[in-house]
């Protein structure tokens, strides 16, 4: 099993949509590689031939009938909305200048 | 009546007691509200139980029962009991943060459907508690917004992620509380403050309007100062619904009825298997021998009572903490995703100088905590292309040895027995830089969170002063077994002593 570096911390934040700081990023690296230290024992057991467990419940595919609810109006959902513009959400621009 | 004398003993009376008393019309649900609002007021300052308390709302609604209680309506045995709510339960207007800056000032267009069960019970409810950030933590030191303390030692730290909702109820501060418990956070706060705390079967307690940290795992139960307490109220939440589709459509009853046949004390027939991997021999690294000693004893009270005592072995158990640490992560990184700054909640850098992109990563490394980020960079890896088979997916298989290793014990006894967790409460701030010895605190609870088992915590004693609990695994659907040992074990160490445990709160009949 790997481990992580600040390289590999810094490539995940910016995965994940987290602006990590400097001192963040050598905070977590020593962290992270201490808790993927203690998780790798899983790579011990024996489970060849398991198969995975996702879910406690074997449940699958519940549906209901294809028919309309009442849901939440759009005035309510928007009030909580950072930003709201002509009925919908408000969102920064998509594209740099360059592009 | 004298409103201070009545004052002092609504808050230290448990809820069996309070649904006596106000169906009785001994007591106005206004006078239970008022107590407890008064003792919020005077206490909370010091303990942090509370991130928001709903004084007004919770007036109106008591004097609502009371008026209609005065008018002659039929009303059930809760109207009137006040309840306590950890944060990430959505309720309708009333400010639901998970213990995160990201959700500051949210109010939920909705409520979760344990709410809307609680409300149409007649509970009033007090507020909204504590929590670490999103459920991830042991010690709700992960909470964005305060510390809070244990009511044995407010030097130490009220277990987590619960950890608002169990000071709370340990503090008199609400009858009982709503916890959630992914991998042990309703069972370990319960167990460090003297309370009773169960994990229901996974899918029989509806997780529509909690909100999420890791979905598979993720259940909501009772905090409660007795066993009977905490069945009543699971009662009242469980059972099916059709907005979450990981529900389980079977009915839930006889839990209350458990609590009452435990208690009556008579364990003959009742096969307990010890598991030696939690605390037995060859396994004690990490367990203090407070811990063990009460154990142990808890145990020797369940054979006085007719239980037949085994040992039993569940090797993958050894495995359940490092499982558990990439299969939360990983859902956590999926769900938390849902936080981008542009639906709901928190928006930073939105003045024209940066893109979208920009926005999402500075709303979230300005909203999220260092725990948090973490996990989500924890899960992040685990989930990435060509690590995935080495992780998550391995980690899932795990998960599948855990629940054969349950499946093969329960065919020779009915529940498995183990500490909660390993020590009593710790110092504030003793482990908030070292994650590994934090996680640890979850090291008995989180076999019966991965394989989607109940399990409850109650109360075994005291180790130095403070509090210990003893758990109750049991088969899936099974719930009913956990309250009948529990209710057992309550019962005979409250008769062995004279008294219940949290009598012996520092304090605590003041």
């Amino acid at each position: 099993m790997s481990s992580i570096s600040r390289d590999d911390v810094a490539h995940l934040a910016r995965l994940a949509r987290l602006a990590v700081t400097d001192e963040e990023l050598d905070r977590f690296a020593g962290q992270l590689d201490q808790v993927l230290a203690a998780v790798a024992r899983v790579g011990d057991a024996a489970v060849a031939d398991v198969p995975p467990m996702t879910h406690a419940v074997p449940l699958t595919n519940v549906l209901r009938a294809d028919v309309v609810a009442p849901s939440l109006s759009r005035d309510v959902v928007l009030a909580g909305a950072p930003a709201a513009e002509d009925d919908r959400f408000r969102v920064p621009r998509i594209l740099g200048d360059a592009e | 009546m004298g409103s201070r004398a009545v004052g002092s003993d609504l808050t230290t009376t448990d809820v069996a007691g309070l649904s006596r008393l106000l169906t009785a019309g001994e007591v106005s649900a206004v006078e239970v509200a008022t107590a407890h609002l008064d003792r919020i007021a005077a206490e909370d300052g010091a303990l942090g139980a509370y991130l928001h308390v709903e004084r007004d709302s919770a007036l109106a609604a008591a004097a609502a029962v009371d008026a209609a209680r005065a008018a002659g309506d039929e009303l059930g045995p809760l109207a009137g009991v006040p309840v306590a709510l950890k944060d990430l339960v959505v309720t309708e207007g009333v400010p639901t943060t998970s213990g995160s800056k990201i959700l500051e000032g949210w109010r939920p267009p909705y409520s979760a459907t344990i709410a809307t069960r609680l409300a149409e019970a007649g509970t009033v409810l007090l507020g909204k508690t504590n929590m670490d950030e999103f459920a991830m933590g042991s010690s709700t030191e992960n909470s964005a917004y305060q510390v809070t303390r244990n009511p044995w030692d407010r030097d130490r730290i009220p277990g987590g992620s619960s950890g608002g909702s169990s000071a709370a109820v340990a503090g008199h501060l609400a009858p009982w509380s709503i916890g959630t418990d992914t991998g042990g956070s309703i069972r370990q706060p319960a167990a460090v403050t003297g309370l009773v705390g169960h994990k229901p079967t996974y899918g029989s307690v509806s997780r529509y309007g909690l909100i999420a940290f890791s979905s598979s795992l993720d259940q909501a139960g009772p905090m409660a100062r007795t066993v009977l307490d905490a069945a009543v109220m699971h009662e009242v939440i469980g059972g099916h619904d059709p907005r979450d589709s990981t529900s389980i459509d079977s009915p839930l009853t006889g839990l209350a009825a458990a609590a009452r046949a435990g208690a009556a004390g008579d364990l003959r027939g009742l096969r307990v298997g010890v598991v030696r991997e939690l605390g037995g021999d060859g396994h004690t690294e990490g367990y203090e021998d407070g811990v063990l000693a009460r154990t142990r004893e808890a145990v020797e009270l369940l054979a006085s009572l007719g239980a037949e005592v085994v040992e039993v072995s569940c090797p993958s158990f050894d495995l359940a903490l490092p499982a558990y640490y990439l299969i939360a992560p990983s859902e956590a990184s999926s769900n938390l995703s849902r936080y981008e700054g542009v639906r709901f909640g928190l928006r930073v850098g939105d003045d024209g100088s940066h893109d979208l992109d920009e926005v999402m990563a500075l709303t979230r490394e300005q909203g999220f905590g260092p725990e948090v980020k973490r996990r989500i960079i924890l899960g992040t890896y685990a989930l990435s292309s060509g690590l995935y088979d080495a992780y998550y997916a391995q980690a899932q298989k795990v998960r599948t040895l855990i629940a054969r290793d349950f499946t093969a014990a329960f065919t020779g006894v009915d529940v498995l027995v183990s500490p909660t967790t390993p020590t009593v409460a710790f110092p504030i701030g003793s482990r908030v830089e070292d994650p590994i010895a934090m996680y640890a605190a979850d090291l008995c609870t989180l076999p019966a969170s991965l394989a989607g088992l109940p399990a409850i915590s109650v109360p075994s004693g005291l180790s130095e002063g403070l509090p210990v609990g003893f758990q109750v695994m049991a088969p899936a659907l099974a719930d009913d077994r956990c309250y009948r040992v529990a209710a057992a074990l309550e019962a005979a160490q409250d008769a062995a002593r004279g008294h219940r445990l949290l009598d012996e709160l520092p304090g605590g009949r003041a």
